[in-house]
């Protein structure tokens, strides 16, 4: 894969004047919202910060959080700052908890969303000319929208399948010779299965994918390669990140390296904290990600939690871009599971699975309170039939699985074996665990 | 001197078995051997049928994981010390065998063998010697 670069100046800014811009911009952010935003400027009064309080990057500490139960309780337009006639687009999150929250954009919003995602989709290995099958769900959600903008912004050719109706997605990439699918990790490997299924009629070398630009949910290395050998066309994945609060997708995305997602930084000022204290960690520390958003104005976010829990590299990589890399996002704060007082991160026995040749790559998490102490379970679908002459294979495989997750999570927990395509596949995030503990 | 014999992961749930083996009727498939190895969460249903191939196929097209391996079937004597006599061949060449199972005929004085080994070539060279009866697929298919 060709190493290409989108905006070759911001990406590969020396990182003392990109340091400077961002100075420059969180200056120009502050100024902005206490004058136009009701919602911050009472809280930048309440904490005493103005803009001229702002003199390095490190007294972006002062500034205090802004969480997602913020969005709730100004539903649905409270923290907007422009006019309603300056919004040109509004998105929404699901909301399956509660209201939904809602984010708003400007003209100039939405060209910088276009320009962040046209840069990871470069990166990613799309160019003008690439036919990139959209298969996220268009609406409300802010990931088929932004990814779609990026795209016809470098000149790809833009094939807008949305998600489901999967037999449709794979007869367009044979007929059209996709060459890149924009999909989460599981839908892409579903994808893959089903293609795979129907092999007879439609043999694999009908497909010509080349890029995979996943996002939404992460992926693992495990699965990723997974995903690749399914395919068997050669396909090249990345991962890239966002959420809607910080505009969608377009925050950070992998280049051909894959040794960690690159942050947009003149538009994304990034930190890691400790999630139960609000400290803020040392460079190159893991903890929750807070990223403010240097450049919105239609619903500008300062120091958004994003619950996410990642690690930030601060060096050049291989490929020339001196953006700051953030490392896979290792678990959710809240996706967190304590069993037995130990923390685990689905993520992590994922990492313990996949790979293994005997099993699929879906995997579901079951916990139960026995005799008032935590049990986990993991469901692993056995696909490997040659295992099936000797009893004793299995028992072993059972076994050896067990033990890859006990020395990763350092508790011992029990692994099933169930039969193939028993575990709810999801076209959308996978849903990974099921606690039963309180019931 | 093989015969083929179908072996199925199957979970332990409430009429998992019945559905399986419903899946094998409804193809037309007659099943003339059955045995079930479980544990508590899951089990290796063994199966030998009159069309083996067909009934992997209609398996693996549900979705299950199957296979399909050689097996040695042989008749034995309906009478005491019947199987004693030819499982003492295999263990004096020193065969192991993974599992086996047995069940009787609508012949009189005759029950049949069906045995997994480590190794085949010893196994049925060592049950020649005693003079079994081991028996091609064909005529265990058409039993």
């Amino acid at each position: 894969m060709e190493n290409r670069i989108f905006n070759k100046e911001m990406e590969c800014m020396p990182r003392r004047e990109l340091e400077a811009l961002q100075l420059e911009r969180l200056k120009s952010l502050v100024d902005y919202c206490e004058r136009n935003s009701e919602f911050y400027s009472k809280r930048l009064a309440k904490a005493g910060v103005t803009a001229d309080k702002i003199k390095s990057l490190s007294d972006i500490q002062y500034i205090p959080y802004t969480t997602k139960d913020d969005l709730r309780d100004t539903y649905p337009f409270g923290m907007i700052s422009v006019p309603m006639e300056k919004i040109v687009r509004v998105h929404a999150s699901s909301g399956t908890t509660g209201n939904p929250t809602v984010v708003a954009y400007t003209r100039e919003d939405m060209e910088n969303w276009s320009e962040q995602v046209a840069r990871l989709a470069v990166a990613a290995g799309a160019n003008a000319g690439t036919i990139v099958q959209i298969c996220f769900g268009y609406g409300m959600f802010t990931g088929a929208l932004g990814l779609h903008y990026g795209l016809e912004k470098i000149g790809a050719v833009v094939v807008p399948t949305s998600s489901g109706n999967t037999e449709k997605q794979l007869k367009f990439m044979r007929d059209f010779g996709t060459d890149a699918i924009v999909a989460t990790p599981s839908y892409c490997m579903y994808l893959a299965e089903a293609a795979r299924s129907m092999a007879d009629k439609y043999p694999m070398e009908m497909y010509k994918l080349k890029y995979g630009i996943l996002g939404s949910e992460g992926s693992t290395p495990e699965m990723r390669a997974e995903i690749e050998k399914h395919w068997g066309s050669g396909i090249f994945c990345t991962d890239n990140y966002g959420m809607s609060e910080l505009n969608g997708p377009g925050m950070s995305g992998e280049c051909m390296y894959r040794d960690g997602l690159h942050i947009n930084e003149d538009h994304f000022l990034c930190e890691t904290i400790d999630s139960a204290s609000g400290d803020v960690l040392g460079k190159g520390e893991t903890g929750e990600l807070v990223v403010t958003n240097l450049t919105k104005r239609g619903l500008p976010m300062l120091r958004y939690r994003t619950k996410d829990i990642t690690s930030i590299n601060y060096d050049t990589c291989k490929c020339g871009r001196t953006s700051a890399r953030m490392h896979k996002i290792i678990g959710r704060s809240d996706d967190m599971i304590k069993v037995r007082g130990v923390n685990v991160f689905p993520s992590q026995v994922e990492s313990a699975l996949i790979g293994m040749t005997e099993i699929s790559p879906n995997y579901l998490i079951v916990l139960r309170r026995e005799n008032y102490s935590d049990s986990m379970e993991v469901r692993v679908e056995l696909i490997d039939s040659s295992l099936l002459d000797r009893y004793g294979e299995l028992v072993a495989l059972q076994k050896r699985i067990q033990d890859n997750i006990k020395n990763i999570l350092g508790i011992a927990i029990k692994v099933s074996l169930v039969e193939p395509n028993s575990i709810e596949r999801f076209t959308g995030k996978a849903k990974r665990v099921l606690d039963l503990r309180n019931q | 001197m093989y015969i083929k014999q179908l072996s199925v992961f199957v979970e332990n749930k409430d009429g998992r078995l019945a559905e399986i083996t419903t899946i094998i009727a409804n193809a037309g498939i007659d099943i003339r051997a059955l045995s079930i190895a479980d544990t508590t969460d899951f089990g290796i249903l063994r199966l030998v049928v009159d069309k083996p191939y067909e009934a992997e196929d209609i398996l693996k097209a549900a979705g299950l994981t199957v296979s399909l391996t050689d097996v040695i079937a042989i008749g034995i004597p309906d009478r005491p010390g019947g199987f004693a006599e030819t499982i003492t061949a295999v263990a004096n060449k020193a065969v192991a065998v993974e599992y086996m199972y047995a069940f009787i005929s609508r012949e009189q004085d005759r029950a049949y063998l069906i045995m997994r080994v480590a190794d085949n070539e010893t196994a049925i060279a060592a049950l020649r010697a005693q003079g079994c009866d081991l028996l091609d697929g064909e005529s265990v298919y058409q039993l």
